[in-house]
């Protein structure tokens, strides 16, 4: 049927832009945008008048005001009388310190476990099993609770603690461990390994030269980590060899030297890196299991060694499945290391609560936190973006 | 070939030697295959002779059962399961009324009952819908009561497992489909949305539920205008609406991208619109794709409802470490925490077997 073109003509124009999918998708734009900002505008002014009514100022002034709390545990000096800006500081240590040990525990525990899934013994995989539902189904604030349960109630006082080697105590103020006593052979060994991993690096890029001009292979990875076990001792043999620990000694009604670790830091770590660990040996578990074993073969058929298959056929295409996913786990033990107010560990979100409830100043508060973790998460994300990219099938 | 000829054949065939098969033949395989394998089952044996007996001790034997005083308790080794005769109350519902807590009981089982009949792909049907539409008001009405008789429960006195199912269910029913709208908008191609639906998405993902949490419940009074206050409980529901939005969107876009691009090509040479064309053609098959991935959005979602407890409010494990506050029962933490341990475990197991047989039964097309 045939419209006569006269009839249309004033819906027409109308009609016509309507039916552009590239006008009316300006047109939705610029309605989201219109949207977003009159809500956004709403709620700003919203918040002027009503900070203005409770007569709190607005801004980051009050980092400079004397914070008046005292942080139970801190990396750098702080006082009481310090400013809000160092508290935030401390907090802000504590996180990365409980983040970056538990970070390297769970991975270590969580690969352990991933392997022992796999075991041909029936109870080393069951019990493994085990392990990660119990772990994996039951919410991780919870478990920080029992950590911090079993430290402070049900382990003895420091008078009856246990001391399952000699010099390491665990009693209900916490674990303490021996600390070596301050020397400068420590800071040379300290340099020494900086210097070893530089040279590693050197040596390797050399080597993958030489045997790009010449065939010939170096063995790298042995002299690596020579030099990178063998330099820190020579630093510390040239120091002259100190081996004085100082032991933690009973003191009245603590312990005195060597190492704390308070019962609210060693909650923390333990309940972060054994959740964490679960959801690694998942992680880890799949990606063994994801490389076809057509691969093992092919690789032992040309002859290769079993240390060699693993290095160079079975970890890389292992990897490429495993560290994109354990990244974002690396994540999400950060971010959950802000249940650390829940039990009293000074971490940067304790910090903040504390400061919030005295200042007021909750916007600033809430905005040093979300900026804090979301640098955190985006430079993870550009890092995994460009591993990705660099380590991603080429397809054709 | 005759009855004889199969009898005789039979006979030259020899059963496996015994130490191969039965239960000596499966230890043999499976605990002592090689010398390390030997040697790790017996550690673990071991292991287990230590653990167990004084474990099932504690819990058992030891244990003090019935309604006594916190006192007799105190004077054995063993579990205080008094403890949970006098706190279960607490502990499943926070401080809703004693006397009216048969109404959470039952709001909590239709709860359960309509969700685990959702949970059957042969339930999928029209019908299904009619229930949700019947059991919602039911909830809300058992819960807040004030009409039909039933006196009135401010929300503010709820707590327990029905505030943790609670919390979680309407969180995951608003946070789904604003999920699903967040995910298209990630994959359109008009670069205003897809910016702020990924701004959103990344910003929300980006900080520990914990932040949203103190966002919901300090910042969103000062955003509202004067005299308009939202209670506490909204506030909370609202942070968690949008903690889950930004995580569901994720899984969904999985399933999203892993489309084949035919699929829209056909979707747009039938001459279907942009919401059709998603409705009919590309959200199923997606969504499809992506059940594992938001079964496990689900159980964590399910586990991070109980950070609610660093804002204040009583759910399962609120009131768990409410019940722990009373002076005369300080201690029986072990029994507390397993108690609710169970509670959850029981909720996100059943939860991650059902998204392995969902798995399975719907991958029946292109399995071969």
């Amino acid at each position: 049927m045939t419209v006569p073109a006269g009839v249309d003509t004033d819906r027409k124009g109308v009609s016509a832009i309507w039916n552009d999918p590239q006008t009316r998708g300006i047109i939705y734009q610029a309605l989201a945008l219109i949207l977003v900002v009159l809500v956004g505008w709403f709620l700003f002014s919203n918040t002027l008048q009503n900070l203005e009514e409770r007569n709190i100022s607005t801004g980051f002034g009050f980092l400079d005001r004397s914070a008046g709390f005292s942080i139970s545990e801190s990396l750098v000096d702080y006082e009481a009388s310090d400013t809000y800006g160092r508290a935030f500081l401390v907090g802000l240590l504590n996180t990365f310190q409980v983040a970056l040990l538990g970070i390297f525990l769970a991975t270590i525990l969580g690969t352990i476990v991933g392997i022992l899934r796999l075991s041909t013994n029936w109870l080393v995989a069951k019990l493994a099993s085990v392990y990660v539902e119990v772990l994996r189904n039951i919410p991780v604030l919870l478990q920080l609770f029992v950590w911090y349960g079993v430290i402070t109630v049900s382990l003895p006082s420091p008078r009856q603690a246990f001391e399952p080697m000699p010099g390491v105590f665990l009693s209900n103020r916490g674990f303490m461990i021996p600390a070596p006593v301050e020397d400068p052979a420590y800071s040379y060994m300290g340099i020494a390994f900086a210097v070893a991993i530089l040279l590693s690096i050197t040596l390797r890029i050399w080597a993958r030269r030489r045997q790009y001009l010449t065939g010939a292979q170096f063995p790298v990875f042995p002299c690596s980590v020579g030099m990178l076990i063998g330099l820190p001792i020579l630093g510390w043999l040239i120091g002259g060899a100190p081996v004085v620990f100082e032991l933690p000694v009973l003191q009245g009604f603590n312990f005195q030297g060597g190492i704390t670790l308070s019962p609210e830091f060693a909650a923390l770590l333990l309940g972060l890196t054994t959740y964490t660990s679960a959801f690694i040996a998942e992680i880890v578990r799949g990606g063994i299991l994801g490389v076809d074993y057509g691969q093992t073969e092919a690789a032992a058929s040309l002859g290769l060694r079993r240390v060699r298959i693993l290095r160079f056929i079975i970890l890389p295409q292992a990897l490429r499945l495993i560290v994109p996913p354990t990244t974002s786990q690396y994540l999400n033990l950060t971010k959950n290391s802000s249940l650390a107010v829940a039990i009293g560990y000074p971490d940067l979100v304790s910090v903040g609560n504390t400061t919030l409830n005295q200042t007021g100043q909750a916007i600033e508060a809430v905005t040093i936190f979300m900026a804090v973790y979301l640098s955190f998460s985006l430079s993870i994300s550009v890092f995994m973006n460009w591993y990705n990219s660099r380590i991603a099938l080429v397809e054709r | 070939m005759t009855m004889s000829d199969t009898q005789q054949e039979s006979k030259t065939y020899q059963r496996p030697p015994l130490a191969r098969i039965g239960a000596i033949g499966w230890l043999r395989a499976n605990l002592f295959n090689t010398w390390y394998n030997s040697l790790l089952t017996i550690l673990i044996l071991w292991m287990f002779y230590k653990i167990i007996p004084p474990f099932v001790n504690w819990a058992l034997f030891d244990a003090v059962w019935g309604k006594v005083e916190s006192t007799v308790c105190r004077q054995t080794d063993g579990a205080c399961w008094a403890f949970l005769y006098e706190k279960a109350n607490l502990i499943l519902f926070g401080l809703y009324p004693f006397e009216e807590q048969w109404r959470p009981t039952i709001a909590m089982l239709i709860f359960i009952a309509v969700v685990a009949t959702s949970c059957h792909p042969s339930a999928w049907r029209k019908s299904l819908i009619l229930a949700w539409v019947i059991a919602v008001p039911a909830i809300a009405i058992l819960m807040w009561g004030g009409i039909l008789g039933l006196s009135y429960v401010p929300n503010t006195r709820w707590g327990g497992l029905p505030l943790t199912l609670l919390l979680s269910g309407v969180g995951l029913m608003f946070g789904f489909p604003i999920g699903v709208l967040l995910a298209l908008g990630r994959r359109s191609n008009m670069p205003a949305i897809r910016t702020l639906c990924v701004t959103y998405i990344e910003l929300i993902r980006g900080v520990p539920l914990i932040t949203i949490l103190f966002m919901a419940s300090v910042m969103f009074p000062l955003f509202l205008p004067t005299g308009l206050t939202i209670d506490k409980l909204l506030r909370a529901q609202i942070g968690l609406i949008m903690f889950a939005s930004a995580y569901l969107a994720e899984a969904v876009r999985g399933g999203l991208q892993s489309l084949p691009s035919g699929q829209y090509e056909a979707a747009d040479s039938l001459g279907l619109s942009y919401w059709k064309k998603m409705r009919l053609i590309i959200l199923p098959q997606a969504l499809r794709i992506s059940i594992p991935a938001l079964v496990n959005s689900f159980i964590s979602f399910f586990k991070d409802t109980s950070l609610v407890i660093i804002i204040g409010l009583f759910d399962l494990m609120g009131a768990t470490k409410a019940a722990l506050t009373d002076a005369a029962w300080r201690g029986f933490y072990k029994e507390a925490y397993l108690f609710t341990a169970v509670i959850y475990f029981v909720f996100c197991f059943f939860m991650s077997k059902y998204s392995q047989y969902l798995e399975q039964r719907l991958n029946v097309g292109t399995r071969r």
